[in-house]
């Protein structure tokens, strides 16, 4: 009797138990004997020279224990780290955890409180007296850049942290003489990742042994960081990410306050806690996204791209934290989609503002660019008259055409844009939701349709290491696995992947357990902590499966081989005739002379006879480094109502059809494809991080950042074509990130199409009522005047 | 400092308190009932949710959800709270606990507490809610992971689960 396969198995998740409990362990849930409490006094102005400081009154204050600033901990706080220096000649500026001498952005930590509860820290805060003498605020990146601007860093001589720039093809001959040529300038918005789990350290100190808790994405990272940072030996330093709640690239991060924690547990030889407020985490934790994008795309009159130029600004904020440099970057191999082109040009240039810093935020880099070509593949088929998907057709890479060299230097394995469009159209009623947008458009119906098309690919499972290395990134893109074979058969999984939600506990016993062939409740999965997890690159990049349970497979093979030859040796039988099926060794030919792995298991454990040579033990170890990225892809199609009177944008329907290679556990795709939709449509519709001019920031609560309700998001129809990546024996790809990247311009896709009879050709993120409406006020004068717009106008009867 | 008397998840319990204590924080720093998360400052994520009685203790009042982080310990005074880790008895979970699970209706779970028992007092004020209801009446409830569409199906199935054979009989 052989059990149903576990890999593609819709197994509920096994981490449900105790976090529909109540049962989960939050960082902030960590008491410890004698915990103090730790309280941040942060800037509350962009940009300022710190010339008075005074912690008297607080230190007075009732259960205070101690107040620090800057310059107390100026000799050790170091500075927080970049891993990524994209450039030789990148402009790198100090960056202490506690401001010395200067402020850069609303909510930089100047002095911290620790007292005996949280109560007693916040209110010491009100009794530090800060002065600052105010600097001017860096607020837009096209000033920043020029000759002469106000400067962030007086003592860098620029706001230009770094220009990067990749070439390919003949542009000037993609360009000269090119029937169409489309120019656009888009704004991806700054957005607040905002992680339902504020973030939260714990840190002991018990003699030269330090253990930190910290609601982080990469224990890992953030080990080897604290240790290069504070001097504190990396053996000595145990980081823990016990449950943590959401991460989506914010707790991908070194972050001062962590810094700042292990310091305070070094110096008061007491354990203390810090828990940021969700106010206080609008302003500190990074933010994401914060581009200006030129494109210019050049294009035969078939339709058939020549060409893009890609030339952009990428905010950095006030400072560049672990890899804020490198996202944007990450773009540059995504600006060409899944389209054919023989001419490429990707310039980027990192501009330093007084904002809080980006970083990464659910598909990084990634979904900036897919947001540049799908936005513009509608526009060139406006331009032209054709059908959105037709214009994608003729450009896109067909089926056959795998494996394919792109014209940004990556090569995608594997993937069936026709598959994937065609089963999207089906699902969408793509024909008879087009007839219904020309009967409204016929009526003049104020509620006008729109369709919105989104053909993307991604580049995630970060990554091979050796490509990482090209583009100077400071660390490899392996994942490290081991398999624990325990006396009684039971297993144990330690992986170096760092789960916050993606559900590893189950989807890794899944294949520990369909490749071991024991049952999936004799599987444990370890993760999370650098004493059980010792070796690790942690959770990002939609990179745990891809190279996470591929590092898992090759371990389970691994302990296969050697229970193979503990078992040819307790069959007496040569090795080579040894077959393993179902959890169990037989001999070929002579299935009843068999031993379960369970009994391998127990005799290795024994070790009473073991084969000549053979170690007593079948736990294996594999550190898989990918040979290239895995490549998901997909076809999003986005019906919105637009009521041209009100600017109300309704999503009628959805349609996300995606391929990510094989699949492991249906049910945890399709929630990672829902939570994903829901981000990328927020970004359309909702969220935006505000500045004034003065750079403060206006969004700092959740009443001002309008992370979308149930109330606000259709119901989704999510269904999958499979094509397997061929890279990997799993076949799998990356799915965290996939949903947030495809359907940003699919929504505005949808909301530009409703409104080309207005002459609108562009609503800038997030598309509120009152931008819809202002678009179709003055979308034909104002729009018209840009070089090569003109394609809205003249498209509106080709459109039907 | 006032001297409060609270049933947390059938527990009595007598402190004195801070006037300005929050009941969130009592909940989770004073009595260790850390299942109840917080998720924000302004009372708009609902990850603190609680079941408060309206009257003194649980018996013979309702109980309605209330964010606990707008609500001070003090005010719970001679009442009743139930937390998520009131809801199940240990051996079987409550009929929205199990739906949530079923319906992968969660995946970092840091808004499951509050979401649960948000979604109690809706189906307490409409036993039986369309997909738009659920989607108004969870409103004040925010999650980052899920997309809500399973969190939706959920609490439709805990409904369809938690309606008596007799009531279904009637409705269907």
């Amino acid at each position: 009797m052989t059990a149903a396969p576990e890999i593609g198995s819709a197994r509920r998740r096994t981490e449900d138990a105790r976090l529909i409990t109540g049962r989960t362990n939050w960082t902030d849930n960590i008491q410890l004997p004698g915990l103090l409490h730790v309280a941040f006094l942060r800037s509350p102005v962009s940009h300022a020279r710190i010339t008075g400081v005074d912690v008297s009154g607080a230190r007075e204050r009732p259960g205070v224990v101690a107040v620090f600033t800057g310059a107390d901990l100026a000799d050790e706080q170091g500075s927080l780290p970049c891993a990524w220096p994209v450039t030789e000649d990148m402009v790198l500026p100090d960056h202490p955890p506690v401001a010395v001498n200067e402020v850069r952005y609303v909510g930089e930590p100047v002095a911290v409180v620790v007292a005996r509860d949280r109560y007693a820290a916040a209110d010491a805060l009100e009794a530090i007296d800060i002065d600052y003498e105010p600097l001017p605020a860096v607020t837009d990146m096209e000033e920043a850049i020029k000759e002469g601007a106000d400067l962030v860093h007086s003592d860098k001589g620029t706001n230009t942290s770094y220009e990067w720039i990749y070439e390919a093809g003949d542009l000037d001959a993609a360009f000269r003489d090119a029937p169409v040529v489309i120019e656009r300038r888009y704004v991806q918005q700054r957005l607040i990742p905002t992680a339902m789990e504020p973030r939260a350290v714990v840190c002991s100190a018990v003699g030269d042994d330090y253990t930190l808790w910290s609601s982080t994405q990469i224990p890992h990272i953030l080990r080897l960081m604290l240790a290069t940072v504070t001097g504190i030996p990396e053996h000595r330093l145990r980081v823990i990410a016990p449950d943590v709640g959401g991460g989506f690239g914010s707790k991908l991060q070194v972050y001062g306050e962590e810094v700042v924690c292990l310091l305070l547990a070094k110096r008061l030889g007491r354990p203390v806690k810090w828990t940021e407020s969700r106010s206080e985490g609008n302003m500190a934790v990074h933010h994401g996204r914060g581009q200006i994008q030129r494109l210019s795309l050049a294009a035969d009159s078939d339709g058939r791209i020549r060409g893009l130029k890609v030339d952009l600004l990428a905010d950095m904020g006030a400072y560049l934290m672990l890899v804020t440099p490198g996202i944007p970057i990450l773009g540059a191999f995504m600006f060409n989609g899944i389209y054919k082109m023989d001419a490429y040009s990707f310039k980027c240039a990192g501009v330093f503002t007084t904002k809080t810093p980006t970083d990464a935020y659910r598909g990084a880099g990634r979904p900036e660019a897919t947001y540049g070509i799908e936005r513009m593949m509608d526009e060139l088929a406006a331009e032209l008259s054709l059908d959105p998907l037709e214009v994608r057709r003729r450009n896109w890479i067909t089926h056959d055409e795998f494996p394919y060299d792109t014209v940004s230097g990556l090569t995608y394995d594997s993937g069936n844009y026709e598959a994937a469009t065609d089963k999207a159209t089906e699902l969408f009623e793509y024909d008879k939701l087009r007839a219904e947008q020309a009967d409204r458009r016929d009526r003049g119906d104020p509620v006008q349709l729109g369709i919105g098309v989104s053909t993307f690919t991604e580049m995630c499972g970060l990554a091979p290491s050796r490509v990482l290395g090209s583009l100077s990134y400071g660390a490899g893109g392996w994942e490290h696995a081991s398999v624990r074979v325990l006396p009684s058969g039971k297993i144990e999984v330690v992986t170096g992947s760092s789960a916050h939600g993606q559900g590893h506990e189950t989807a890794w016993a899944q294949i520990a357990a369909d490749r071991l062939g024991v049952p999936f409740e004799d599987v444990r999965v370890l993760h999370g902590d650098t004493s059980i997890s010792p070796r690790g690159m942690d959770t990002y990049g939609s990179r745990s499966l891809a190279v996470g349970g591929v590092a898992l497979y090759n371990a389970c093979e691994k302990v296969i081989d050697k229970a193979r030859r503990m078992a040819a040796h307790l069959l007496e039988a040569d090795e080579q005739d040894i077959e393993f099926a179902g959890g169990s060794f037989s001999v070929r030919g002579v299935p009843e002379q068999a031993r379960t792995l369970q009994e391998v298991s127990l005799a290795v454990f024994g070790a009473h006879d073991l084969p000549e040579g053979f170690e007593p033990s079948l736990d294996s170890d594999a550190t898989h480094d990918p040979d290239n990225f895995s490549f998901p892809h997909g076809t999003h199609l986005c019906a919105a109502e637009v009521d041209t009177e009100t600017g109300f944008v309704k999503l009628r329907t959805y349609v996300a059809v995606d391929d990510v290679g094989s699949v492991v556990n249906p049910l945890i795709v399709e929630g990672q494809v829902h939570g994903g939709l829901a981000q990328g449509i927020a970004q359309a519709l909702y969220e935006e991080a505000v500045y004034d001019a003065e750079g403060n920031l206006t969004t700092t609560t959740m009443a001002d950042y309008l992370v979308p309700s149930a109330g606000d998001l259709p119901t989704f129809t999510t269904d999958r074509t499979e094509t397997p990546a061929t890279t990997n024996p799993l076949g799998v790809k990356g799915v965290g990130e996939a949903g947030t990247i495809a359907s940003t311009p699919a929504v505005v896709n949808a909301i530009v199409d409703a409104l080309r009879p207005y002459g609108v050709t562009d609503v800038p993120m997030p598309c509120t009522p009152e931008r819809v409406w202002q678009a179709v006020r003055g979308g034909t004068a104002e729009r018209s005047t840009q070089p090569g717009a003109g394609g809205g106008l003249g498209s509106a009867g080709g459109e039907a | 400092m006032p001297r409060v008397s609270v049933e947390v998840d059938g527990v009595e319990y007598d402190d004195d308190v801070e006037p300005r204590l929050l009941l969130a924080h009592y909940l989770r720093d004073r009595l260790g009932k850390v299942g109840t998360p917080i998720g924000c400052d302004t009372s708009n994520c609902g990850a603190c949710t609680v079941l408060l009685s309206t009257g003194r203790r649980a018996s013979g009042t309702t109980s309605v959800s209330v964010k606990s982080c707008s609500v001070l310990a003090v005010q719970a005074d001679g009442k009743s709270v139930t937390t998520i880790e009131g809801l199940s008895d240990g051996q079987e979970l409550h009929p929205m606990q199990q739906a949530f699970h079923e319906e992968h209706a969660l995946q970092c779970g840091y808004c499951t507490p509050g979401m649960i028992m948000a979604a109690i007092d809706l189906l307490r004020e409409n036993p039986n809610p369309s997909e738009e209801e659920v989607r108004e009446g969870l409103e004040g409830n925010l999650c980052r992971c899920t997309g809500y569409q399973n969190i939706v199906r959920a609490v439709r199935r805990a409904a369809g689960d938690m309606r008596s054979p007799a009531e279904e009989g009637v409705t269907s």
